[in-house]
């Protein structure tokens, strides 16, 4: 494997299994440094494993690569030194106070100017009122807020971000992530994972992973462009409610209703046509319209279910 | 292809609402059901419902004995003669004493009392058979080291009857007017140690062991397991620190804890109890020092095997049983059959307690107590090396 000093995650051909189930299949991907990617895929597809092995929390049961320069596999510490990761689940202290946990990574990373640091990261998150209030009584946006700047108290190259705003409110979503825009504007690179459709188009990049292999890579635009799809959108009342005739037929490869409307999609835009035709009636009316990112998903997530079964 | 125009879709009916079905013996079965598979998914708390009770019955039914025969006995015959071959086959016939050393000064006899060598010292004065053959007030001396008057009672019992009928069957013809006396001779029992036979004494110290080890193994084994339950272990394994870091941050405070505890168990046991404290200060505090770590990494190793409190608890309740029992705290050590003691010199409580025993009761220093403190210091290290090698780094 060459050594390239631009790119900030480099891994090739990793696998790993929990007893009989492989969750990560010969994943290879290539991270440049200073941009924001979107790790994207449905549940149970391998990204918290992936992320947990690029971090050394997780052995890889072959494959090999680097992580900021670093080996995967046997310069763990030093990878931990540089990587800050936010748990899916929220793992800090409940049970001690912002600051004591703030104060914990601090030491815990060896920094110095710990107080300095700490104050400066509590203000930086706008709680240095609420300093002494237990991290276990936060609403869930502001422990997420919490957690990252825990993550990056030790100023790390990487940022490993496992679904940083599940169950996260909008308003909390956007300001979590005006700082992770803020985080890689000075220099950070960041890796994230997530469900929401509107978060994978404010990264830089995309990378999707479905049944522990990466199916597509890329910008949004470059994922639409490899997905090649043909989108309809029917309005009309009840429309939405034919997802499910609409789906069986040829040529349709997905019919996911969008609030009112029904998204139709397919690849070949003939058999779509065709399709389509005996719904082409009142009360129903029918447009074209730009596949959105998450028609391409949708697209991805079924034909990857396809291939797997 | 003519396509036939489809109808707009009727508005669904709402569906009925569910209605609660069925006996409630078939919700208590199927609780009972998922409890079960449950049960034996947890291996460990399968092992524990099948391993406690056998372990208790083995010990409780072979191992513990409350009226230990065969203890050690160290003699010193100063007196060459029938009488007193006759007085030590008395002693030995009982059942209660083994003749293990035969001393040849009372500073070698003192010598083994103390190192615990003997657990009996009998002395056969110079002149025994010529007061028996008198009748004027023959005596022989019982030493006994009364640290655990629970080990020593039922064989002073039995010495007492010897006097009696020891030498009934050497005292005849002119002698036998000798034998019709209340007794021909006297055992005079000398108490070291306890000289009050105060069970306080033994069982204050043995507390401390007790009391030590489950708090701290306990402490340990949770707060580990705890960071695992919480999902916590997660970013502390994401952070730089090493295994042995870590075990050393867990510990120190607990170690504070541990040294508080004893300070207050030792305090309680002089005021309330008036337990001796002969001295032994230095070796008692470097043991207690060990014991105390030595607990903590004990519980620090539950922690890399258990994945839940609730198995760490378990554990230590485990490890807790033999500790009570075999360990001299509840029955006598001597009174055990031999594999049972064998198991006893592998439990660290064993040899706190002669430590504290030693010191407290008997005033032992460095010089004496030196092989216990060392088997503690070998626990540390041993058990400090497993929990490094079994402590996951990963979450593998």
């Amino acid at each position: 494997m060459t050594d390239r000093s631009d790119l900030a995650i480099d891994v090739k051909g990793l696998n790993k299994s929990f007893g009989d189930k492989h969750v990560v299949k010969d994943f290879s991907i290539q991270v440049p440094r200073g941009r924001i990617t979107g790790f994207l895929g449905p549940n149970g597809s391998g990204k918290t494993t992936t992320l947990r092995m690029l971090c050394g929390l997780l052995t890889p049961d072959s494959g090999e690569g680097k992580c900021l320069g670093y080996d995967i596999v046997k310069q763990s510490d030093e990878i931990k030194l540089n990587v800050g990761y936010m748990t899916q689940r929220f793992s800090l202290y409940e049970d001690l106070t912002i600051e004591e946990n703030l104060m914990f990574m601090a030491r815990v990373h060896g920094l110095d100017r710990r107080h300095e640091r700490v104050k400066q990261a509590l203000e930086r998150l706008g709680l240095l009122e609420r300093r002494r209030q237990l991290a276990g009584k936060l609403s869930g946006g502001w422990k997420q807020r919490l957690a990252l700047a825990a993550a990056t108290l030790h100023e790390p190259a990487l940022l490993l971000l496992d679904e940083p705003t599940a169950g996260v409110d909008p308003k909390a979503r956007r300001t979590f992530w005006d700082e992770i825009h803020a985080l890689s504007a000075e220099g950070l690179t960041v890796l994230v994972s997530t469900h929401y459709m509107d978060e994978a188009e404010r990264c830089h990049d995309i990378a999707y992973i479905a049944y522990g292999e990466l199916i597509a890579r890329g910008t949004a635009e470059d994922i639409l462009k490899q997905v090649g799809l043909v989108t309809w959108e029917g309005s009309g009342p009840g429309v939405d409610r034919l997802s499910g005739e609409i789906a069986k037929l040829p040529g349709v490869e997905t019919a996911a209703p969008f609030g009112a409307t029904l998204h139709v999609s397919g690849t070949d835009e003939g058999a779509l046509d065709a399709a389509l035709k005996p719904y082409r009636h009142e009360p129903f009316h029918w447009s074209r319209t730009e596949p959105t990112l998450e028609d391409a998903f949708i697209h991805l997530m079924g034909k990857s279910e396809d291939n797997f079964r | 292809m003519s396509a036939t125009p489809v109808p707009a879709p009727a508005p669904p009916t709402p569906p009925a609402m569910r209605q609660v079905h069925g006996h409630w013996t078939t919700r208590v079965l199927a609780v009972l059901a998922k409890e079960f598979v449950q049960l034996t998914r947890d291996r460990l708390t399968y092992a524990m419902i099948l391993v406690v009770p056998v372990m208790q019955l083995l010990l409780f039914g072979y191992a513990i004995n409350s009226q230990p025969r065969h203890l050690p006995m160290a003699v010193l015959v100063q007196d060459d003669s029938t009488f007193a071959r006759s007085v030590l086959a008395a002693f030995v016939n009982t059942s209660y004493f083994d003749i293990t050393h035969t001393a040849r000064s009372t500073e070698e006899l003192d010598r083994l009392v103390e190192s615990g060598e003997v657990q009996f010292a009998l002395t056969i004065p110079g002149d025994f058979s010529r007061r028996v053959a008198l009748g004027d007030d023959a005596q022989v001396l019982l030493e006994a080291d009364a640290t655990d008057p629970t080990a020593t009672g039922p064989a002073l019992a039995a010495a007492a009857g010897i006097a009696s009928q020891g030498l009934s069957h050497d005292l005849k013809g002119a002698l036998a007017v000798r034998a019709s006396k209340p007794t021909p001779f006297e055992v005079v029992v000398h108490n070291r140690y306890n000289p009050e036979s105060i069970t306080a004494y033994n069982i204050v110290p043995g507390l401390l062991g007790v009391i030590l080890t489950l708090t701290l193994v306990l402490m340990t084994a949770l707060s580990m397991t705890r960071e695992i339950e919480r999902g916590t272990m997660e970013s502390l394994l994401a952070t730089p620190a090493q295994p042995i870091e870590v075990m050393i941050g867990k510990l120190a405070p607990y170690v504070i804890v541990g040294l508080a505890q004893t300070v207050v168990i030792l305090v309680v046991g002089r005021v309330l109890f008036s337990v001796p404290m002969a001295g032994g200060w230095i070796a008692l505090s470097i043991g207690v020092l060990l014991f105390v770590i030595g607990s903590l990494a004990m519980g620090f190793f539950f922690s890399t095997l258990a994945r839940t409190q609730l198995q760490a608890m378990q554990m230590t309740v485990f490890y807790l049983l033999p500790s009570i029992l075999l360990s001299g705290f509840m029955f006598p050590f001597r009174g055990m059959p031999g594999w049972a003691q064998a198991i006893g010199e592998v439990i660290p409580v064993t040899h706190f307690l002669r430590i504290v025993r030693g010191a407290l009761l008997k005033g032992e220093g460095l010089a004496a107590l030196w092989p216990e403190l060392g088997a503690l210091g070998v626990f540390v290290l041993l058990i400090t090396a497993l929990a490094m090698l079994r402590y996951r780094r990963t979450l593998d």
